[in-house]
């Protein structure tokens, strides 16, 4: 039985209080059981061989020595693997080729999976893996990404390739105050904590597979399409996920563990190494972005152009959406945005925290701030003067827009009044201190989703939703949502969540997870509750209604809808080694209903901590000769340190939103959204110099020295 | 994984006899470097003596008024010693400026001195390196070396030697002695380390199968007032792309003695004799301190992305003398 959906109605409970984590204490004593950490009788483990060249063939790999080494059971390559089906429309569109292992001896990029070694201890798989010989018929590669590239096209993706709307030109001509400048971000990676892992076992006739993901329908419907498998005879957990961040999906390991367990008919565990995951997990593109701003005296666009560049694989397109900051966030008589691509011989990018967002706002919230400088007013007030009434391209009217308040509420807790605007003149002893702001926004999406919620013979009740909680405390919202609509305390409540089972349900990802949940669990609790309430008694097998949101998310209202926030940062530069530390945060959300305020802040912090990072350290870098990273592990690959994060402070605004029917919004991603903007806002007023390039590194600031209050003109 | 011999030595002499000089076997210290290289492959050794009960662990002051440390004495005791932070503070400094609190509580003195260098392309065997396969090549040359040596590199290696401790010893004259089986000896500091050249995979004067047993600080009045400043890419848990030891007496206005070394610059902690002789007997100004600074420098041979070292061990010179400088005229 399929329940019609209905709006939520405010109830005064669970949600908005401050819950600690349901499986909290299961985590932090090891009792909570991660995918590679399952046991299975009869598991045989698969190690990943990756290729060593970036472009080329497989001539031919010799197996037969490893295949007589102590433990080795098979050797899984393009010669004598099943084939997969890889000509469909997933949930997120067509499959990257890269997890569709061992079809073809093509080598499209470095670290590409051209074998798996599965023997009966992980020890011995991996041994024979390194001892695996494989021939390559090497051809020349290209890895090097610029702005400048004559190869690059438009492409669209996550939204239009370009859109435009009048004279770009002519309106920069016809503008007092013109930016021209360009902005790059490095290539960045999400290294969860957990590493990828799935164990795959045929069991009476389906396929069940133990898994690490962000939505458990999602990766078994891409296993069934791929297999040609009914969907049905697919079944995929993941009870506990350490992190995803946008990586999570259907990778290398779960496709090469479904294969082993088919041609040898018993359990395979595939686990990445942290190496590995440099090149198999996805990662975020470098992007070159060119931002052009005409303004008149007073602040307010006349021209807007965001034109950004990213790479992809040459076997799928995947598009970092960084020009779309611009489509929401400011208008102009004149805009332009468009987003351009590139295909290189490197692994497919992919979605990871603010995918998009994160770098598009860093090149935007920069020029803003430029804009600022130049036209002399107020960051804070030129982005009041240039608050859009309706989606600049789009030109539908936004169902809520707080960013001012998020402003307003942030500059009075920063004390933003005070501020000097020249740079350069603060010092606290070898360091320059300084303070910037910046703005920032993500969508707040919905997809359709199905719950069950059950009324227990015994008075609790049981929600069945297959939901991912990624780290980010899913499942403790959901309790505290479906408490709320069930109108009981949250501890007569029991989620179960991360089981394919359970039916289809939107992914943890795009700030989306909990929005679209909620919603189908807060339909099917709220009819059940009115079932109850005619007191017809309960049958020992409880009573269970289910929902799916599909018919109500499709007559949703057309609108602009998303979070806003507004990012603070004040810096110590110190001139003479380049040395940048925060020295304070703070970011102010109005992102709908909070519904732990406890996890919601943790995950706010979570995106700012990321910021920093992404603004001082993070950085892989790709090594032209061999194709492939250098130093593709956490001691080369830098995130913050605890020592890098000062005293950071993340709150929100209310957010009343009377034409949103859940009122709940994403916060998943929008913390890093201009985050990394903000810093570098301060690094200039701290120094008089613009840092356009990510990360703000010692060398750069070094190199940059220091300039004049208001002459712009270097010191160093 | 690759099985490996296991033996665990009790006494000097029986820990050089077990490694036998065999080139496929290693000393086991703290092994916060030698596990590390033996996961990604680097390191492949058939046997590992491990060294960490053998008495060395104790920290004694010698009889003219110097240290003699232990070889087995972790990084945390080093820096924790109340005689190593009166009499030689900078290395303190240097030795928590590494690594983290855990690393440090396994780390020993003779681990630290034996690391390999964090160059990312002698990390991966996937990769070219003349140091880990001589002969192969040196990829950073011509790609990314923004953390490799300005100084002392050659054609054939641009790798730096990553240890804090080291910089601080090197400035003050250290002393490391070793156990063979022809019996013990001794190397100055200065003399440890072999120049790059075109054997880079030979790092150390030391003998085949030479187990380091301590190392010796002669006494050094002036290192009493002495710094360690490192500069890295995040504030903490990250190796430099320059620091530096310094230590200062000043008299009346005139630099009596000096001690500087640099780390994050060369294959090995890069004592700075050039500066130091300019400085000697010169006023303690900054004026003189940036021209030892140059005269240091002009030896520094940059690659096109890492000559802001040039900058930052400059700037790092003039800053730490004029402290020094400053807290002597206190």
């Amino acid at each position: 039985m399929t329940t019609a959906t209905t709006g939520t109605k405010a109830v005064k409970g669970a949600v908005g209080t401050a819950h600690t984590r349901l499986e909290g204490r299961d985590k932090v004593t090891g009792a909570a059981r991660y995918a590679a950490e399952i046991p299975f009788a009869e598991l045989a483990h698969g190690w990943l061989v990756l290729s060593t060249v970036a472009r080329g063939r497989v001539r031919s790999l010799d197996t037969a020595p490893v295949l007589g080494m102590p433990g080795v059971l098979s050797v899984l390559h393009h010669e004598n693997a099943p084939r997969l089906d890889t000509d469909y429309v997933g949930m997120l569109g067509a499959p990257d080729p890269t997890a569709a292992v061992f079809q073809h001896d093509r080598v499209p990029h470095l670290g590409w999976p051209v074998a798996l070694v599965v023997a009966e201890t992980s020890e011995q798989a991996r041994e024979a893996a390194e001892a695996l010989l494989v021939h390559y018929e090497e051809e020349p590669h290209d890895v090097a990404f610029s702005a400048g590239r004559p190869d690059a096209y438009e492409a669209a993706g996550f939204g239009p390739a370009v859109t435009e709307k009048g004279d770009l030109e002519a309106e920069l001509a016809a503008s007092a105050v013109v930016v021209d400048e360009e902005y790059t971000t490095p290539e960045e990676h999400h290294n969860s904590m957990e590493p990828h892992a799935a164990t795959a076992l045929w069991d009476g006739g389906r396929l069940e597979v133990v898994d690490s993901n962000q939505g458990t329908t999602w990766v078994a419907s891409e296993l069934a399409n791929m297999f040609s498998l009914d969907p049905g005879s697919v079944r995929v957990r993941s009870e506990h996920v350490g992190g995803g961040f946008g990586s999570k999906g259907l990778r290398a390991h779960q496709v090469a563990a479904v294969m082993a367990a088919t041609v040898l008919q018993r359990p395979v565990r595939v686990v990445m190494t942290r190496r590995q995951t440099f090149s198999l997990a996805g990662y975020r593109s470098p992007t070159a972005q060119r931002i052009r701003l005409g303004a008149d005296a007073g602040g307010r666009l006349r021209a807007l152009d965001h034109d950004s560049l990213n790479l992809t694989s040459t076997v799928h397109e995947f598009v970092e959406g960084s020009a779309g900051v611009a489509r929401t966030m400011y208008d102009a008589d004149a805009h332009r945005t468009a987003t351009r691509l590139v295909r290189l011989d490197v692994p497919t990018p992919t979605f990871m925290r603010a995918p998009g967002e994160a770098p598009g706002s860093f090149a935007l919230e920069s020029a803003l701030d430029e804009l600022a400088e130049k036209c002399g007013i107020d960051p804070i007030e030129l982005r009041a003067r240039n608050k859009p009434e309706r989606g600049p391209v789009s030109g539908l009217p936004f169902s809520s827009h707080h960013l001012l308040d998020c402003f307003r509420e942030g500059a009075r807790r920063f004390g933003w009044a005070d501020r000097d605007p020249r740079p350069g003149l603060r010092r606290d002893g070898r360091w320059l201190l300084g303070t910037g702001t910046a703005a920032a926004h993500f969508g707040a999406g919905a997809a359709p989703s199905t719950a069950a919620v059950t009324a227990e013979a015994d008075g609790t009740f049981t929600v069945r939703i297959s939901a991912a909680d990624i780290g980010t405390g899913a499942r403790t919202a959901l309790t505290l949502v479906a408490a709320d609509a069930l109108e009981v305390t949250p501890d007569r409540v029991r989620v179960r969540i991360g089981d394919s089972d359970f039916g289809p349900a939107f992914i943890a990802g795009g700030s989306m997870g909990t929005r679209s949940w909620a919603w189908a669990v807060t339909a099917a609790a709220t009819e059940l509750r009115e079932r109850l309430a005619l007191n017809t008694g309960i049958p020992p097998e409880g009573i269970t209604i289910r929902s799916d949101t599909t018919a109500a998310i499709g007559a949703l209202a057309q609108k602009e809808r998303h979070s806003f926030g507004a990012q603070f940062a004040e810096v110590a530069v110190d001139p003479t080694t380049g040395e940048v530390r925060v020295r304070r945060m703070l970011g102010i959300f109005a992102a709908g209903r909070i519904v732990n305020p406890l996890t919601a802040r943790s995950q706010f912090l979570g995106g700012m901590i990321w910021g920093i990072s992404m603004a001082l350290h993070e950085e892989a870098v790709r090594d032209r000769a061999s194709g492939g990273l250098y130093g593709a592990d956490l001691a080369g690959y830098h995130v913050a340190a605890h020592a890098d994060i000062p005293a950071i402070e993340a709150d929100w605004v209310g957010e009343p939103d009377p034409d949103d029917p859940v009122g709940i919004k994403g916060i998943g991603e929008i913390g890093i959204v201009g985050a990394a903007a903000a810093i570098a806002n301060a690094v200039w007023h701290a120094t008089g110099v613009r840092h356009r390039n990510l990360p703000i590194r010692p060398d750069r600031v070094l190199l940059g020295g220091t300039a004049e209050a208001g002459t712009g003109a270097p010191r160093a | 994984m690759r099985e490996f011999g296991y033996q665990r030595a009790h006494d000097v002499s029986g820990a050089v006899a077990l490694l036998g000089a065999d080139p496929d076997a290693r000393f086991l210290g703290g092994g916060t470097n030698l596990v590390d290289l033996m996961k990604t492959g680097v390191e492949r050794p058939a046997r590992l003596v491990d060294v960490r009960e053998l008495p060395l662990g104790r920290i004694e002051s010698t009889d003219d008024g110097g240290l003699r440390i232990g070889a087995t004495v972790t990084n945390s005791d080093l820096a924790a010693h109340p005689e190593v932070r009166r009499r030689y503070p900078a290395l303190t400094q240097a030795v928590l400026a590494g690594a983290s609190g855990q690393l440090r509580n396994m780390a020993t003195v003779g681990g630290n001195l034996l690391q390999r260098t964090r160059c990312g392309y002698f990390a991966d065997v996937t990769k070219p390196c003349n140091k880990r396969v001589p002969g192969s090549g040196c990829p950073a040359i011509e790609g990314e070396h923004h953390n490799h040596a300005i100084l002392g590199a050659s054609g054939h290696c641009v790798a730096t030697h990553p240890s804090d401790m080291g910089v601080a010893l090197a400035a003050f004259d250290a002393v490391v002695s070793y156990e063979t089986a022809d019996g013990s000896g001794e190397l100055p500091f200065a003399e440890f380390y072999l120049p790059v050249g075109d054997t880079p995979h030979l790092e150390t004067a030391l003998p085949p199968g030479a187990l380091i047993t301590g190392v010796t600080l002669p006494p050094a009045p002036v290192a009493a007032r002495s710094r360690y400043r490192k500069v890295r890419e995040r504030a903490s848990y990250a190796f430099a792309i320059g620091s530096i030891a310094a230590a200062l007496d000043v008299r009346d206005g005139v630099v009596r003695e000096v001690r500087l070394a640099f780390g994050a610059v060369a294959s090995r902690p890069w004592r700075a004799r050039t500066a130091e002789l300019a400085l000697t007997g010169a006023p303690a100004d900054a004026e003189t301190f940036a021209a030892a600074a140059d005269a240091e420098l002009a030896a520094a041979e940059p690659l096109p992305h890492n000559g802001y070292k040039v900058t930052l061990m400059r700037n790092l010179v003039v800053a730490e003398l004029t402290r020094l400088a400053e807290e002597a005229a206190r």
